[in-house]
């Protein structure tokens, strides 16, 4: 990355000066972190939920990082591939809802907001929504919560991952809204 | 066809040649300043354009190769980490492929195809200034997606279903193939271009055997470009739509085939080897018949291996991909079509060194590129027999041994005679003569720095090293092999970097060159070097397949086109008789907004289909205006 | 990494082979596939070596010789060579054809009873299964393939996300993985011995680190092997090996690993009922030691950078306690 802004500059670089500020978007949406630093994992924990259980204020370490689990396209992909490993579609499907509710029908139990869906995966909800807090990470909820928030998205987003290589369900995440199916 | 004298119009044998060369100077020069450069439509220009940029690409992408091999000179290196060594192979191979090799052997037949068949501009030349605006935005769009960290990261084939909609997180892979778009689009405007230009508008008299071999194998390369660019069109595409709008071409629990995009690719892929190759081979039968002062031998076999190559080139794709499971009878048959394509090379190198034997070889830079190509080129050749034979395949498939192979293959076949091709061709361009001394220096650092970085690749990869590993464990036993290639690498950078300095400087401060300072036969050296905007004041005509050695002293010339106005003549495919006069467009901004139009749809459509169809509007507009009629009637004759 | 050493085992195979060179190498047969393709290998590149040579050999002669006037026959002096030279060259391409199809011809000769083994490709591992045939139940394990001596094996390849390619050059050639593909590959395993083969088929961030081992081992030893692979893992002795196992099964460890005869029963990781019998872990990355397996659950993105493997959180004691249970699955 590095060494390409600097071909760039020696090459480019009135190209770079007028997308200097597409750059920082992009750098954050298409950039691959693999790894949480433990501390930054155990503070990604830190959530303020309202005493209700619904909605909160995410940890300040979530905006430090540039809220990457709602608009990297990584990360979010990470989600999707969470959703189908640990089962969700068991409840879910892919995301109309079976015995659990649906997720795409833009009706949420507990809030709209990444906040609640973090909450819910790691602590659960009454009615049969498992707490995964000792079989995911921290930052893996965030990467599931993300991608579930993208998955009942009403409007389009570009950082979504696409379709699939299964048989389809439901049409791709990247076209929004993703249903109109009434609940 | 000389004086067929209208009262409309001021013809060229009305005038004297000095106030001729001032009329027609008048009428295609090129203003300078900010709008002749935005607005050229001259083949010379744009193919001088093109080819540095090419060569900026090629610089570029071999700083990646370097970086490449400063991460592998040791086993467990992190100077990069995965994510980024996997965007940087990709850059590098997709760069060099579509944005330096393709590109560049197209750009030398953009500048010198209309300088040898003796005419004054190239056809379609608008056509020809959007194609290098849209190349141009294309490289702009890799090169960009790099420094923001979101380069493709996919390999420089992309094959799904790691660059499919599942497992490609992110735009890098829409990105790759809305580059390929760019580029085949350019690409395929060229190749209409040449092939018009070559079959229409040569000089009278030069029949389909007096072609020069450069210009038949820049036309063979074109109709190998019509072939193969759609069908890699069509596997970008839908490659996009799989990502953008939930296709499913790729995916196979829906009817969709994997192994699909292979075909496709390949069906492209190989011919584009051969695209790469042909233009190769036409720069070293130039280059070996002007240094060994004699034409080279067999004319008609020559031609008749060209296009045996050129129509193997088609049948042979699925060798790239005999460690998929494939019948044994398609194992068999592919096996036997790869193989057979080494009788029509080895025909063209025969008849070469034929030409040396009866020749008298004058060793100048040329011929020494031309030499170096016959040592590296072969042995490329001779594992290219290898890597075609599926039992032996399976071992090298994917290893550092086909690394090696095919860079024996692009640089010993094609490189290296471009290098000769640039520095033959480089006193007719600027009209300055390139060093000797800086030349040789070239070829023997090129040449020794390539045998010593590729050549140990070989054996790396029957030791089992495999393509595209960002790093390997020193249990392994390859670091030593490794930190050899690395710094023999250094020695290939320092040859091109001499190639570099020695045209940089020969730019500036060479030596005038005069109009035929080699003593070669074509039509382009019948010219001013750097020629005229109108190339030459009188067409030529052509006896010979040879002219400037058979016509010795005064090149006979055909009259009567008017010089008040652009105009070219149009001649007969076969026999080159002169059939009408046609005007040739007058410079425009037009295809340089069309191509920014068309940029701003194809990269917009990465993010949302809907841009097909407004991006359409601006681009409707941009046609329009550039086909907007100037109300001036053709005139035959 | 420091830690990253061939595990002490494979080094004694290696050492007492034909040199280290030889455990990951095409020149190194130690398979019916390979040591066919070897057997071509080395003519056909005898052949091709001549023809360069000769090639060299002319074209020096034309550059170097002295020179004449063009004599009158000239033209038809060369067109003899050329069409003489062109014949060769269709004889040489004639006879490596039928060459290199009578040895595919050779190589795929199916046996009648071939053990069967399932290699399933994995962002980026291997699983291998050994298919229930006699109702004792089928064995699964990764990135580590035992293999009796002297008998035909067909592996089963396929994958469960990208194209991989399966390659023990060996054993013999490589055949890819593809997804909605079935392949196979057949071939005898002709001496004991650890060899190593490595992913050939760009697959994402670790497509470098995709190795595995094939343990090639007499039919009694290699029956030894199964039949202890059949058993569940053995209860842990001590009180650390059981907070080993607890802590295994109540963090996320448990939720993407299985350990048969544990309550860990994930499906998404590599099976590690008997882990710590293989010689490597995390696919070739590092010796199956203590400490390694200590080092990679503490930091497995920074030793492998982009696996699926995340870092879980846990105390020192934790994963002292873990990585103990651990290396006593054998």
């Amino acid at each position: 990355m590095r060494l390409g802004v600097r071909i760039k500059l020696g090459a480019r670089r009135m190209a770079i000066l007028t997308s200097a500020v597409l750059a920082l978007a992009a750098c954050e949406r298409e950039e691959r972190s693999t790894r949480v630093d433990p501390p930054v994992a155990a503070a990604l924990d830190a959530v303020a939920v309202m005493p209700n259980g619904i909605g909160g204020r995410p940890p300040e370490v979530h905006a430090a990082l540039g809220k990457p689990y709602r608009s990297n396209a990584y990360q979010l992909s990470q989600g999707k591939q969470l959703y189908e490993w640990f089962g969700c579609q068991s409840c879910h499907a892919d995301g109309q809802g079976g015995s659990g509710p649906s997720l795409i029908d833009g009706w949420w139990e507990y809030g709209p907001d990444l906040v609640s869906i973090y909450v819910s995966i790691r602590d659960g909800r009454p009615h049969g929504m498992p707490s995964f807090r000792n079989r995911l990470t921290n930052d893996q909820i965030w990467q599931l919560a993300g991608y579930i928030q993208v998955l009942g998205a009403y409007s389009a987003d570009t950082a979504a991952p696409s379709r699939s290589d299964r048989p389809q369900t439901r049409p791709a995440e990247n076209r929004a809204p993703a249903t109109m199916a009434p609940h | 066809m000389s004086s067929d004298a209208r009262p409309r119009g001021l013809r060229d044998h009305q005038l004297d040649d000095a106030a001729g060369a001032e009329a027609l100077e008048r009428t295609w020069r090129t203003p300078s300043g900010w709008r002749g450069f935005f607005t050229t439509v001259d083949h010379k220009i744009i193919g001088r354009r093109y080819i540095v940029t090419a060569f900026i690409f090629l610089a570029l992408g071999g700083i990646l190769g370097l970086v490449m091999r400063l991460q592998l000179a040791w086993p467990e290196a992190r100077y990069l980490d995965p994510d980024l060594y996997n965007q940087i192979f990709t850059m590098h191979g997709s760069n060099m492929m579509f944005l330096f090799a393709v590109p560049v052997m197209e750009a030398m037949g953009v500048y010198l195809v209309p300088l040898m068949v003796g005419t004054r501009n190239i056809a379609f030349p608008r056509l020809n200034a959007f194609s290098y605006w849209i190349y141009l935005a294309g490289g702009l769009l890799l090169w960009i997606s790099f420094a923001l960290g979101m380069a493709p990261d996919v390999g420089w084939f992309a094959y799904v279903p790691l660059s499919g909609p599942q497992y490609g997180a992110g735009k890098r892979a829409d990105i790759w193939a809305q580059m390929i778009t760019f580029t085949e689009l350019s690409a395929l405007a060229v190749a209409v271009e040449i092939v018009v230009t070559v079959l229409k508008q040569r000089a009278p008299g030069m029949s389909l055997d007096r072609m020069p071999l450069f210009v038949w194998t820049m036309l063979v390369t074109a109709f190998v470009i019509i072939l193969a660019m759609p069908a890699i069109m069509i596997a970008s595409t839908s490659l996009i739509l799989d990502r953008l709008v939930g296709t499913h071409f790729f995916n196979p629990a829906e009817g969709g085939d994997v192994l699909l995009w292979q075909h496709l690719f390949w069906f492209f892929g190989h011919p584009e080897v051969y695209i790469i190759f042909l233009p190769a081979v036409g720069m070293i039968s130039t280059i070996l018949a002007t240094f060994s002062r004699r034409p080279v031998f067999g004319y008609e076999p020559m031609v008749l291996a060209l296009v045996g190559t050129a129509l193997l080139a088609f049948g042979l794709w699925v060798h790239h991909m005999f460690t998929t499971g494939l019948p044994r009878v398609a194992e068999g048959f592919f096996t036997a079509s790869s193989m057979a394509i080494a009788v029509p090379s080895g025909l063209q190198i025969f008849c070469w060194i034929v030409t040396l034997w009866y020749g008298r070889p004058v060793y100048r830079t040329p011929l020494l590129y031309v030499l170096a190509f016959f040592f590296t080129f072969i042995i490329g050749g001779m594992t290219g027999v290898m890597v075609a034979s599926v039992p032996l395949d399976t071992q090298l498939h994917d290893t550092y041994f086909v690394v090696a192979h095919f860079h024996y293959v692009l640089i010993g076949g094609a490189v290296f005679p471009l290098l000769g091709a640039v520095h033959y061709w480089f006193p007719k361009i600027t009209g300055r003569m390139p060093s000797e001394r800086l030349g040789r220096w070239s070829v023997a650092l090129t040449f020794i720095g390539f045998n010593l970085t590729f050549f140990p690749m070989h054996l790396l990869g029957l030791q089992g090293m495999t393509r595209r590993i960002y790093t390997y464990q020193a249990e392994m036993g390859w670091g030593g092999l490794n930190l050899f290639v690395s710094l023999s690498a250094l020695v290939l950078a320092a040859g091109f970097l001499v190639f570099f300095v020695n045209l940089g400087r020969a730019a500036r401060h060479g030596e005038p060159a005069g109009d035929n300072p080699w003593g070669a036969p074509t039509l382009e050296w019948a010219t001013a070097s750097p020629p005229p905007p109108y190339n030459f004041a009188m067409i030529p005509v052509v006896r010979s397949a040879h002219p400037l050695w058979d016509d010795e002293e005064v090149l006979p010339v055909a009259s009567g086109l008017r010089v008040d106005r652009r105009e070219l003549l149009v001649t007969r495919v076969t026999d080159a008789r002169p059939e009408a006069r046609e005007s040739s467009p007058r410079n425009s901004i037009w295809p340089f907004w069309s191509a920014v139009a068309t940029t701003i749809m194809l990269i917009s459509s990465i993010f949302t289909p809907w841009a097909v169809v407004w991006g359409a509007v601006p681009i409707a507009i941009a046609l329009t205006f550039w086909f907007w009629p100037r109300g001036m009637p053709e005139e035959e004759s | 990494m420091a830690t990253r050493r061939l595990p002490p085992l494979a080094l004694l195979a290696c050492a007492s082979a034909t040199g280290c060179s030889g455990w990951q190498s095409a020149l190194d047969a130690r398979g019916s596939g390979s040591r066919a393709l070897e057997a071509l290998f080395w003519p056909v590149t005898a052949a091709l070596a001549l023809v360069w040579l000769a090639v060299m050999l002319v074209l020096a002669a034309a550059l170097l010789r002295r020179r004449r006037p063009v004599p009158a026959q000239a033209a038809r002096r060369s067109e003899i060579a050329v069409w003489a030279a062109t014949l060769a060259t269709v004889l040489v391409i004639t006879v490596l054809t039928v060459a290199s199809h009578l040895t595919t011809r050779h190589i795929s000769r199916a046996a009648a009873d071939p053990l069967v083994i399932q290699v399933r490709g994995y962002q980026w591992w291997w699983q291998v299964t050994y298919p229930d045939s006699d109702g004792t139940g089928a064995v699964v394990t990764a990135n580590e393939i035992h293999l009796p001596v002297g008998r035909q094996v067909r592996l089963e390849l396929s994958s469960a996300d990208v194209i991989h390619s399966f390659w023990v050059p060996s054993l013999t050639g490589k055949q890819d993985m593809i997804p909605g593909r079935d392949n196979q590959l057949t071939f005898v395993a002709e001496t004991p011995g650890i060899l190593r083969g490595q992913c050939a088929e760009f697959c994402g961030l670790q497509h470098a680190h995709m190795a595995l081992l094939m343990v090639v081992e007499p039919p009694a030893e290699f029956e030894a092997w199964l039949a202890a692979q059949r058993q569940e893992a053995a209860p842990p002795a001590g009180p650390m090996l059981r907070d080993g196992q607890r802590i295994f099964e109540q963090r996320p460890c448990g939720a993407c690993h299985r350990v048969r005869g544990t309550a860990a029963a994930g499906e998404i990781g590599p099976d590690l009922t008997h882990f710590a019998s293989r010689g490597t872990l995390a696919a070739g990355v590092l010796p199956m030691t203590r400490g390694a397996i200590a080092a990679w659950i503490a930091d497995p993105q920074t030793i492998k950078p982009g696996n699926n493997m995340p870092l879980v959180p846990l105390a020192p004691d934790e994963l002292q306690a873990v990585s103990a249970w651990l290396a006593s699955l054998r």
